[in-house]
């Protein structure tokens, strides 16, 4: 009996954290019981007589319960336990295990390490699978990817960089497509034949021009729009020009799409199995994986481009003005930098980019149609774009990689078939594992996984400015 | 007494049914540092958006006179151009630096038009011409002379949203600084400074009009400021100028006193007749 007066009242030791856990567990349990109750533990079914009859099933809800309890009581006790010292984060916490030396060689060394990794990944995959298990290594992982990653690279300027937010990305993709699936299939045919087998090389470059052209013309009407406003009509743009690839038949052919797209030469050698082919040319046997090596090589070095560019651009005095407009407008307006031309230059060359990816796109696959350019496809470039971090390249790429990469690789997971059983699917649950790890990066990474910038110029020392400071944009 | 560089000629801003600025005239003369003061809601920052082009004015001209004798309607530019061609900067009441951006990168950001030409519109500085490797050291060498004016070398290299308070107000004059302006307008420079940091402003805007020739226009509350340091007080109130001379005439005019202090109630009457109401 203990009371204000008692002078042996001592205060309650606060609960132990295995206490405080199972508490916290227990009323999670009772929650999921109260949800989950009603939905798992009663089942409607037909008996033998066709009639309906109520399936008890309190094994599931057991389960399901416990389950719950067991997650809930972990938790706590991962989120209440001793920390040794309020400590930096895990992972500057992993690289100071690093020594100094080591952690600059990681640093200037993963670049060009990604970079020789990145041109030997063809040859190491043929000479490990060999043949015709190369190609869906190289074209679905390595091609899919890298287009991805152009792609983002891109949005990058526009988000990233100049703080518009962009949700009809996909948009430009399909001018730079369908730019040249007409160029290649209808123009060249009708007026320079001899120039099939260059086609490519001479409908990148207008892709890219048509493309940026479009950029402009959307950049022009939403300059006024900001935030939410702007995506919307961002977004809306992007399903205009799907609508009219769908409806405008005479021109893109509508659903049906345009097929027997040429595909790229060699400089002017096709790929294909005639005496003048690449493979009869070089002396080698023929066989299709070298046009997939060559698309892939094609598209590296378009990435490539790409990054050199807009890294470039970032430090030139139109990168700075992208990334002070996406700080403060007005205070742009007032140093006398024009903010119309700054934001229709970041529209068109993230346009541009995005043309060029989607001639690529045209000729790798052979075969368009506005399928390919649903608003999903601007959405995942977004989120790549928001998952690396807004403005890092970097981060960008690893975040490329991690969403397409492991998307793919779901589509792979049949020995997963061994513990679900033979009528799992994996591929089915590819949207679902996707979006539960968006969210657990975004809880574990708010900013993405580069949030740091680095600066363009410094006085004495280049050091990272952290993402407190720096702001999304506000459209 | 040197020319006017800046004058305001019948300005009127309206704002649906209310008339924020009536028919207000007066100049600001080279050389000078010219003060607007007046209480709070007097219109003065309207004046300013109006000046520097964030708002058009409703009617009234406002001239802008450079060195070289051209002159520039400030109220038919867009106020992008009132800074690269009309030579005005300003600053601004609530601090609007580059956060996210280094305090050198800001100084850089303020010379955009004059790099943006020397990289050839992009096309140059992305292929690497040495005309724009030139061009950038010598702005960076203009922006560490500004840091070193405001005592800010040491932190260049750190986020501009970093620094404390006072440090962002003179970074945010540097900046308007490297725009190279004729006219510099600023809103409440010493808002929220300490008596130790006005002086320091103070010199600083001192040295700007003595080194630099840079003419000041600037609303000010803090009167250690305004009567320490301006040549020409101009006094606003509910929208009508209510005063307009040197410090030691406007601090003894009545009207003043009357609209800073009040006056007792026997003399509203009068007052008011004064005034004009």
């Amino acid at each position: 009996m203990t009371s204000a007066t008692d002078p042996n009242f001592a205060r309650p030791a606060p609960p132990t954290p295995v206490a405080r856990a199972a508490r916290e567990a227990l009323f999670a349990a009772i929650i999921a019981l109260g949800v989950f109750g009603p939905l798992l533990a009663f089942r409607t079914t037909q008996d033998m007589q066709n009639r309906l009859i109520v399936e008890t099933r309190y094994g599931l809800i057991a389960i399901v319960v416990l389950l719950v309890f067991a997650g809930r009581f972990l938790l706590s006790l991962w989120f209440t336990r001793e920390r040794p010292e309020a400590g930096p984060a895990l992972g500057a916490r992993l690289s100071g295990l690093m020594p100094q030396g080591l952690r600059d060689i990681v640093r200037t060394g993963l670049p060009p390490a990604a970079l020789v990794a990145l041109f030997v990944y063809p040859m190491m995959i043929l000479s490990l699978t060999g043949g015709s298990g190369a190609l869906k290594w190289i074209d679905n992982f390595g091609i899919q990817i890298l287009i991805y990653v152009m792609l983002a690279w891109g949005l990058n300027i526009v988000v990233g960089l100049a703080g518009l937010l962009d949700l009809g990305y996909v948009a430009f993709y399909a001018v730079g497509a369908y730019a040249y699936a007409l160029i290649a299939t209808k123009v060249i045919p009708a007026t320079f034949p001899g120039l099939g087998v260059w086609a490519f090389w001479i409908c990148l470059p207008v892709a890219g021009i048509l493309a940026a052209f479009w950029g402009v013309l959307l950049g022009f009407p939403v300059l006024r729009l900001r935030g939410d406003y702007l995506a919307i009509v961002t977004l809306a743009f992007g399903e205009i020009i799907r609508l009219v690839l769908i409806n405008w038949t005479a021109f893109s052919n509508g659903y049906e799409g345009i097929s027997t797209i040429p595909r790229p030469s060699f400089f002017g050698v096709p790929f294909n199995a005639s005496d003048t082919g690449f493979a009869a040319t070089f002396g080698l046997e023929f066989s299709p994986v070298y046009r997939t090596i060559f698309l892939y090589y094609v598209i590296v070095c378009l990435a490539l481009i790409t990054a050199w560019v807009s890294n470039r651009l970032r430090k030139l005095p139109v990168g700075r003005a992208w990334e002070a407009l996406r700080e403060d407008e007005i205070a742009c307006r007032s140093l006398g930098i024009n903010t119309v031309n700054t934001k229709l230059t970041a529209f068109a060359i993230g346009a541009m980019f995005g043309g060029f990816a989607g001639s690529f796109f045209a000729a790798r696959q052979g075969f368009i149609s506005p399928e390919s350019f649903t608003f999903m496809e601007s959405a995942v470039i977004l989120a790549i774009v928001v998952l690396g971090g807004m403005g890092s390249l970097i981060g960008t790429a690893i975040a490329a990689v991690a969403m397409i990469g492991g998307t793919e690789l779901l589509r792979e997971l049949d020995w997963l078939k061994a513990i679900f059983g033979r009528d799992f699917d994996p591929a089915q649950y590819r949207m679902l594992i996707f979006g539960l790890a968006m969210v657990a990066i975004m809880v574990w990474k708010p900013r993405g996984f580069v949030s740091t910038r680095m600066p363009t110029a410094f006085l004495r020392s280049r050091r990272a400015v952290s993402a407190d400071h720096v702001k999304e944009g506000h459209g | 007494m040197s020319e006017a560089i800046l004058t305001v000629e019948h300005l009127t801003m309206r704002f649906g049914g209310l008339l924020a600025v009536n028919d207000l005239s007066f100049e600001a003369r080279r050389g000078d540092i010219t003060a607007v003061i007046g209480p709070n809601g007097a219109g003065k920052t309207t004046v300013f958006n109006c000046i520097t082009g964030f708002y058009k004015p409703t009617q009234g001209r406002i001239t802008m006179r450079h060195a070289d004798g051209r002159t520039h309607l400030l109220e038919r530019l867009a106020d992008f151009r009132i800074a690269q061609e009309a030579k005005v900067a300003r600053t601004f009441q609530n601090i609007r630096l580059f956060s996210g951006m280094t305090v050198l990168e800001n100084l850089l950001v303020a010379q955009h038009n004059p790099l943006m030409s020397a990289s050839g519109w992009s096309i140059g500085g992305i292929l690497g011409l040495p005309a724009y490797g030139r061009a950038e050291r010598r702005a960076i060498e203009k922006a560490a002379y500004w840091l070193d004016k405001c005592g800010l070398t040491d932190r260049a290299d750190d986020p501009a949203g970093d620094l404390p308070y006072g440090p962002q107000r003179a970074l945010e004059i540097a900046r308007a600084m490297c725009t190279e302006p004729e006219l510099l307008c600023l809103d409440e420079p010493a808002a929220g400074l300490n008596p130790r940091e006005s002086l320091v402003l103070n010199d600083l805007l001192r040295f700007i009009r003595k080194e630099h020739g840079t003419s000041l226009l600037l609303i000010e509350h803090d009167m250690s400021v305004v009567m320490e340091i301006s040549d020409h007080v101009v006094v606003l109130d509910y929208g009508i100028k209510i005063s307009d001379g040197t410090p030691p005439e406007v601090r003894e005019d009545p009207k003043v006193i009357a609209a800073y202090l009040g006056v007792d109630d026997s003399e509203v009457e009068k007052v008011e007749a004064e005034v004009g109401l």
